[in-house]
């Protein structure tokens, strides 16, 4: 097994990405499917930049980096529910719901920021608490509890909001800083040679033709969603990683009954995941709609839950439970972002995403497939 | 249905020759050769990895050889698929049964080969050859019954079935017995008896030993995949086919002194169990104790042992262990009472099969392996490697998924997962059930180094050997109640038995 390397997570974000180095305590299959989401968002990407520069540009790398942070806060939350086995489908309802109260809350009710963002998050405490205890006490099924909840959490948004458009109007700065902010920039050195100069130190103006130096150094902003994004990811990684819970969680996605039999309080444990998955969808959802600074109830977060289920898959976690690493959530999430945007980028009709996304995702999977059964012929070993 | 002599005649029925299987980096079978005569029923014994299952496999034609040639009535037969084997007339029947559990018997058997008329299922005539062939098999309940409500023992008929109604002549039976209790599998040797009297040849695979003796009429034992020797049944002795099996003595199979019991450890009084709460259960496991649990399968064994571990909470009476009173509702209450369980089903409930074996013999010790809130891996990989070196568990790493372990090396997995917490009751279900002998022998010697060592053991076990072999005294439990306790000295077969079906007139 190749050594582990403890590269920065902050490497990611910037262009070229860094070579991921999923720790050595993977699971193969995990490890493999890491290392297969790594490849393909780096050939999406390097595909893109080469055949249209302005995918490099600045502005288009900081909207990139912050959408992967937004999402992917959804993502692993998503994570964390589909580690023991279980679905969570009401995570756009989530993000609508705390989307439109917040804006709701502060502008119509004039509460202040700091008692209707606790507000917000104990609701979607008892959301996943709601949820988890559904699923482990009275033994429903995820997949229903969970589709009750997308239905009824975005009609309680559309019934409170009266249906309107909701918006933080001119003010809350400080609290529209954590999503559309940026604390620093980090230097890039070449990046516009790259994509303006097109491979040469100058930028010639498509109608007079007059060249223009470029800078060596192109500045990055990067944005605060971005840095609350790290700081979840590294909490959920060590969580996972490093604390028994998240062993726990492992197990019991496995193979519950033997975990239970192993003393595993697999009932808290479950509940844990579906707390954590609806907390982050709302924190997720705050942050969403202190970006766009409005939200319409009737469609705001719409399919998120799939976007973030659908990162989830693609980075390596699988729907049996028991198999993820948030290296592969992070970069799954990307990859669904840098298709979305290549998709724009390369004049690919926008009324065919989700063909083009769909189409990437099934292909990933299949492509997966054939890899593990190829290695596994290969590692065949019978004869008992 | 053959008429002929149960005597065999010149050529055999099944006869394979020369069969050699590879698997990348293993040879399954080298050169094997087999002759299954007309109206004999043959065992097949070895330890796990011996090439019987993969015997089998070509046997029915689930997988071909990649030398050597079968005969059927002499004449060189291929076998494609599992289909063309059973339409010349070889059926296998799983460990694991191949049954619509949502079906009734009559469907089950016509699986596949449904009689019609006119498009439509023809139920009457499928309803009368089905209630004809249970017949056959000794099967007394209406075709219409559903087979999810049948017993394991029922089940095994239902397949027997299916494989004559497709004319079978050549029965493949794996482990046909592990799942039931002795009378499902004395019914279940009557038919086999029966089949052979009407001409049809059985391979019979089984690990346990005292059933080969009793029904086979000759025994072929495989060992790395090779021809280890054959027994007529005249010389089928119990320790003669373990020397072929092991390709050495095993001094005592059963390596169990009495120990002078201690101390109370686990009191256990008029505790009801949730499935027989009408039986209060009361008996005392002492320190150094191995005390076994006999019974019929549904006797309420697996049930008690759920309890004792808070599986299913109790319904009732008092469990002490070390003199506290425990009330367990919750498997961690029984882990922290002291208690552990080696479950029934080994990969269901034991085991994580796809998580490492470091994993899985940490997991419930987690709790101590942690610094400043975080798991401390060092402090589990040293309680793992002191397990594989203490167990004895054969694998190059501990960081290999379990599932590529044999069955014994799983289940001293299982074993080893409660060492490190030191329980003090210890409560095995079926400890050495689908595992080989050689394995079997780890087990026993394990258990004693525990009871010698201060464990109070409760164990259950179906295979009444091993309940006389390795018990300083055994309960036997009849429908939810203890029907008697025998101490060493009164231990037999007969005893046992009587007290299991409830013959015994006193309650």
């Amino acid at each position: 097994m190749p050594v582990t390397t403890t590269r920065d997570l902050r490497a990611r974000g910037s262009v070229p990405p860094a070579p991921p180095a999923p720790p050595a305590s993977l699971v193969p299959s995990t490890r493999r499917k890491v290392l297969g989401v790594f490849w393909l968002l780096l050939a999406v990407s390097l595909g893109t930049a080469l055949m249209n520069g302005r995918f490099l540009l600045a502005e288009n790398l900081e909207n990139l980096i912050r959408r992967t942070a937004l999402f992917g806060i959804l993502s692993i939350g998503a994570g964390f529910v589909i580690i023991t086995g279980g679905i969570d489908l009401s995570i756009g309802s989530v993000v609508a719901l705390a989307g439109c109260m917040l804006p709701w809350l502060l502008s119509v009710q004039h509460w202040p920021p700091s008692l209707a963002v606790p507000v917000l998050l104990g609701i979607s405490l008892c959301i996943g608490l709601a949820h988890g205890l559904l699923i482990t006490k009275l033994r429903l099924q995820p997949f229903v509890v969970t589709l009750c909840g997308l239905l009824l959490y975005r009609g309680t948004a559309r019934g409170i909001s009266g249906d309107q458009t909701q918006g933080f109007g001119m003010g809350f700065e400080s609290l529209r800083y954590l999503s559309v902010g940026s604390p620093f920039s980090l230097p890039v050195p070449f990046l516009s040679w790259i994509s303006e100069g097109r491979f040469s130190p100058y930028a010639v103006h498509p109608f007079t033709g007059a060249r223009t130096r470029l800078a060596a150094i192109t500045w990055i902003d990067i944005p605060m969603p971005f840095l609350l994004f790290l700081a979840i990811a590294i909490a959920a990684s060590i969580f996972l990683n490093r604390t028994i819970y998240g062993r726990y969680l492992m197990a019991l996605g496995r193979n519950e009954q033997a975990a239970r039999y192993s003393g595993v309080d697999t009932d808290r444990m479950t509940i844990l995941a579906y707390v954590l998955c609806s907390v982050l969808a709302c924190f997720g959802g705050m942050l969403f709609a202190l970006e766009v600074n409005s939200a319409q109830p009737v469609d705001f977060g719409n399919f998120y839950e799939l976007y973030a289920i659908a990162a989830a898959v693609l980075g390596g976690f699988s729907l049996r439970g028991g198999e993820g690493a948030v290296l592969g959530v992070i970069l799954g999430t990307a990859l669904m972002q840098v298709l979305r945007n290549a998709i724009n980028m390369l004049g690919v009709p926008t009324q065919i995403e989700f063909a083009v996304i769909g189409a990437v995702i099934l292909i990933g999977v299949i492509a997966d497939e054939l890899v593990r059964r190829y290695a596994a012929g290969r590692r065949k070993v019978l004869g008992s | 249905m053959n008429a002929s002599s149960p005597d065999l005649d010149a050529t055999p029925l099944l006869e394979a020759r020369g069969l050699t299987k590879r698997f990348p980096g293993v040879l399954a079978l080298s050169d094997v050769h087999v002759a299954l005569g007309r109206g004999e029923v043959l065992g097949i014994v070895g330890e796990n990895g011996a090439g019987k299952s993969t015997l089998m496999k070509i046997l029915a034609g689930v997988e071909a050889p990649d030398a050597g040639e079968l005969r059927l009535d002499g004449r060189p037969v291929a076998l494609g698929s599992v289909r063309e084997a059973l339409s010349r007339g070889i059926a296998l029947i799983h460990q694991e049964l191949n049954l619509a559990e949502n079906l009734d018997i009559a469907a089950n058997i016509f699986l596949g080969r449904e009689p019609r008329r006119g498009g439509f299922i023809d139920e009457g005539r499928m309803e009368r050859e089905a209630r004809a062939i249970m017949a056959r098999v000794g099967l007394a309940c209406s075709p219409r019954a559903l087979v999810g409500g049948l017993s394991l023992g029922q089940r095994h008929l239902v397949e027997i079935a299916k494989a004559l109604s497709a004319n079978a002549r050549v029965l493949i039976m794996d482990e046909p017995t592990s799942c039931l209790c002795p009378h499902e599998a004395e019914a279940l040797f009557q038919v086999v008896r029966e089949l052979r009297a009407g001409g049809i040849g059985v391979v019979y695979i089984s690990h346990r030993l005292g059933e080969v003796t009793a029904l086979c009429d000759r025994v072929l034992v495989l060992r790395d995949g090779e021809n280890a020797g054959e027994l007529p049944r005249g010389e089928m002795r119990h320790d003669r086919i373990v020397r072929l099996m092991v390709g050495r003595d095993l001094s005592q199979f059963y390596p169990h002194v009495p120990h002078p019991p201690g101390a109370p450890v686990l009191e256990v009084s008029g505790l009801r169990t949730p499935r027989h709460p009408e039986h209060a259960l009361s008996f005392t496991v002492r320190a150094g104790e191995i005390v076994g649990v006999a019974g019929l399968l549904g006797a309420g064994r697996t049930s008690l042992l759920r309890t004792l571990f808070g599986v299913t909470p109790a319904a009732g009476g008092a469990v002490r262990v070390a003199g506290r009173a425990i009330t367990p509702r919750t498997p961690r209450d029984a882990i922290a009472a002291g208690i552990g369980l080696v479950p029934e089903d080994r990969q269901q409930q034991g085991i994580i099969l796809e998580m490492a074996i470091r994993s899985n013999v940490s997991l419930p010790s987690l709790r101590r392996a942690q610094r400043y809130g975080l798991l401390d891996r060092a402090d589990e990989r040293r309680m793992s490697a002191e397990m594989i070196r203490e167990l004895d568990v054969r694998t190059p790493s501990d960081a290999q998924p379990a599932q590529h372990l044999s069955g014994g090396n799983q289940q001293k997995v299982v074993i080893g997962k409660w060492l490190s917490m030191s329980p003090r009751v210890l409560l095995l279900d079926e400890p050495t059930r689908g595992i080989d002998v050689g394995a079997k022998h780890e087990i026993y010697q394990l258990m004693e180094r525990l009871a010698a060592s201060g464990m109070a053991t409760l164990f259950v076990s179906s295979d009444m050997e091993e309940v006389m072999g390795m018990s300083d005294r055994a309960l036997v439990m009849h429908e939810g109640r203890i029907a008697g306790e025998l101490g060493r000295a009164g231990l037999s077969e007969e005893a046992i038995l009587q007290l299991a079906t409830g013959s015994d007139a006193a309650a």
